[in-house]
């Protein structure tokens, strides 16, 4: 273990918050140090403040990436924490097999896909991340390493899953994984015009298709307004299980200037990619399918040096169309522009995690260039508007969520708190809660 | 070299013997790994078999007890039918200030890092020169390059490990056996756990990537991991000793 202070942004660089002391750890069976308040740290990848411990420590899980067993006849992986999606499906996918929930990157660890109980664009079908987690290895600071599962330690681990790193340190995890024929899917892209096409597309997909999200052009008014594109997918029984597509990677060098990615680019870029989107059927491979931002390194410098602050909510599905409306028309109504905006409706399969974020309903996720007071101004407000619509807010997005808002989103608070592990804490949870 | 080839590794469980194991690991490569803990053992072995190693045995030795080498590589060349590589990649970074206190702990990492490997070497080339084919891959250090005050206990130990294995390749020039020596800079690992990290520092992975290369084109040779080390040495070990001895490196 070793004890080196670096600034360790998180991925929104929205707050910027330095760490104590970042720990290595390399073995799975090492005793945690004594070095609290700590926070185990994966890829850093959440936007806000669940990866951030101000001065604290993180236990940096890089170094956990062993694989502890693949099944590659029943599709039933066990692995450490620290191994990353991305190592994951070089192994997995040549086999015939796929992550049964993956979100939008795979520069996460399988540690934080649980701790944050990840979703993906199959939510309607297959819940969480964590409804498909059988079992996990959680190290405490009292010195215990545990088998949690639904049968083992059930309520601690309810409490690990979307737990977010504060019960202890997930040292291991085992979950089923989904058979596939091919690294390939055969998409269907078509526009939409307001959030009532939306659900109807979402309605008649939920059946037929696995996958299923859409971009929605927050930018958009008048008769354009809420217009987007669905886009629906299958994975398809041809072309082969190589694990990468052969594309050029891009990376942004360097910072963005500020107006980059302020309200009239985003609006003429928004108008582009509605317009020019390639709609209809096509077969793509899964990498730009599920990860089109992993192909773009370092995507956040577009935002300029300040950051961005991300927005994802979930309100329940009768207020839904109502809700999404009104969010959408307060984020017009300022000057403020949302660049990658989705809408996705979630299924009704539970999670067993007490914190769990995912519910049934519809989810819209939002990004912002941090532009200080008027921008938080505004995520207040759609705050205001999710809570009244009875929903709650992501906290692997958030950097700013009041506590209330925290309290009124996740109505299992006080039966997670006894679970949190004394000598764990994280910057999020300070704000939030301590 | 063969898609997957009989590898024996002795340091098993160290950060670049992972590293060197895993893309093997992926084309269905057999493992023979031996490493001091055994724990740790058993969770590279239950690594290298998830990601397809063909088969995996393990022994859990202390490898600073000669003695035991030659039984040792002759388990590795039962259990594996043949050694196709052997990499020595066990080692320990003694602390220099105790060293110069103690000449026990100066004498502790001599006998792991040059005379336990050596030990090794000698062992594999011997029976590899009988076969006319083989390759043992060693990790030494750019510590060994020059004596510097700052870990010449290591530096000592290391480059006299590269002296030993320049004259096996010599002497096995022409046979088929192969001697590579890896040369790596700073390498983000457990033992360098206590090191501030900065741009010269390189992760296993990408030392392993370049052995791994060295390995598959059957080349027998040093190599310096990542390359732009051997630039960097050659500068340091050009300057003259009246103006090296006033620096602090």
């Amino acid at each position: 273990m070793s004890a080196v202070a670096v600034e360790r942004p998180s991925w929104g660089r929205f707050p910027r918050q330095a760490a104590a002391r970042v720990l290595a750890l390399h073995w799975r069976g090492e005793p945690l140090p004594a070095a609290a308040p700590m926070l185990p740290r994966g890829c850093g990848s959440s936007y806000g403040d669940t990866c951030l411990n101000e001065g604290g420590t993180l236990l940096d899980t890089a170094r956990l990436d062993r694989l502890m067993a693949f099944d590659r006849t029943s599709g039933v992986v066990r692995c450490e924490a620290g191994v990353t999606l991305e190592q994951l499906l070089d192994v997995i996918v040549p086999a015939g097999w796929f992550l049964p929930v993956t979100p939008g990157t795979r520069r996460v660890t399988v540690g934080g896909a649980l701790a944050n109980d990840v979703h993906g664009k199959n939510h309607h079908r297959a819940g969480s991340f964590g409804a498909h987690v059988r079992a996990l290895g959680l190290a405490r600071s009292d010195g215990s390493h545990r088998e949690c599962s639904l049968d083992s330690h059930p309520e601690l681990f309810a409490a690990t899953v979307g737990g977010l790193g504060l019960t202890g340190l997930v040292t291991w995890a085992e979950f089923g994984l989904r058979r596939i024929e091919s690294s390939f899917l055969d998409v269907e892209t078509i526009r939409f015009h307001g959030v009532d096409e939306f659900l109807e597309l979402s309605r008649e997909s939920a059946e037929r298709f696995e996958h299923a999200v859409a971009w929605v052009d927050a930018t958009s008014r008048g008769r354009a307004f809420a217009r987007g594109l669905f886009m629906r997918a299958n994975h398809a029984q041809q072309g082969g299980l190589a694990p990468r597509a052969r594309e050029r990677r891009l990376s942004i060098p360097f910072d963005f200037p500020a107006f980059a990615l302020s309200r009239v680019p985003v609006q003429a870029f928004n108008t582009l990619h509605f317009r020019a989107a390639r709609t209809g059927a096509t077969r793509d491979h899964l990498e730009p399918f599920f990860y089109p931002l992993d192909a773009i390194g370092h995507w956040n410098r577009m935002y300029g040096r300040r950051g961005f602050v991300q927005h994802q909510c979930v309100v329940p599905m009768a207020p839904a169309r109502d809700a999404v409306n009104a969010l959408l028309r307060a984020i017009t109504a300022t000057g403020e522009a949302s660049f990658l905006s989705v809408l996705k409706v979630f299924g009704d399969r539970p999670s067993p995690g007490m914190l769990s974020f995912p519910r049934p309903g519809v989810t819209l996720a939002l990004d912002f260039p941090m532009r200080g007071a008027r921008t938080l101004a505004l995520l207040e407000r759609l705050d205001a508007i999710v809570m009244d619509a009875g929903g709650a807010i992501y906290p692997a997005k958030d950097a700013r969520m009041s506590r209330e808002t925290f309290r009124r989103s996740f109505p299992r608070l006080q039966e997670f708190v006894p679970h949190v592990d004394a000598a764990f804490s994280s910057s999020f949870w300070r704000r939030v809660h301590g | 070299m063969a898609e997957a080839p009989r590898i024996a590794i002795f340091g098993a469980t160290s950060a670049i013997a992972q590293a060197v194991a895993r893309p093997y690991a992926a084309r269905g490569a057999r493992f023979f790994l031996v490493a001091r803990d055994a724990n740790k053992l058993d969770a590279v072995h239950a690594d290298l078999l998830a990601r397809g190693a063909a088969q995996s045995a393990t022994r859990a030795v202390d490898l600073a007890r000669t003695e035991l080498h030659a039984g040792l590589v002759d388990a590795a060349a039962d259990a594996l039918a043949g050694i196709d590589v052997a990499l020595i990649a066990h080692g320990v970074l003694p602390d220099q200030a105790q060293c110069q206190q103690s000449f026990e702990d100066a004498r502790r990492a001599i006998a792991v890092n040059f005379t336990s490997a050596a030990s090794l070497a000698h062992e594999l080339v011997n029976r590899f020169e009988k076969r006319g084919e083989g390759t043992v891959v060693a990790i030494g250090s750019v510590a060994g390059d020059r004596g510097r005050q700052s870990n010449y206990v290591y530096g000592a130990a290391k480059g006299a490990l590269a002296l030993y294995l320049q004259g096996v390749r010599h002497r096995l020039h022409g046979t088929g056996v192969r001697v590579i020596t890896v040369k790596p800079g700073f390498v983000d690992t457990p033992m360098t756990a206590a090191f501030p990290k900065g741009p010269l520092w390189a992760s296993p992975d990408r030392v392993a990537r370049d052995i791994v290369r060295a390995i598959d084109r059957g080349e027998s040779r040093e190599i310096y991991a990542p390359g732009f080390w051997r630039a960097v040495m050659a500068i340091i070990r050009a300057v003259p000793e009246r103006l090296f001895v006033r620096t602090k490196l």
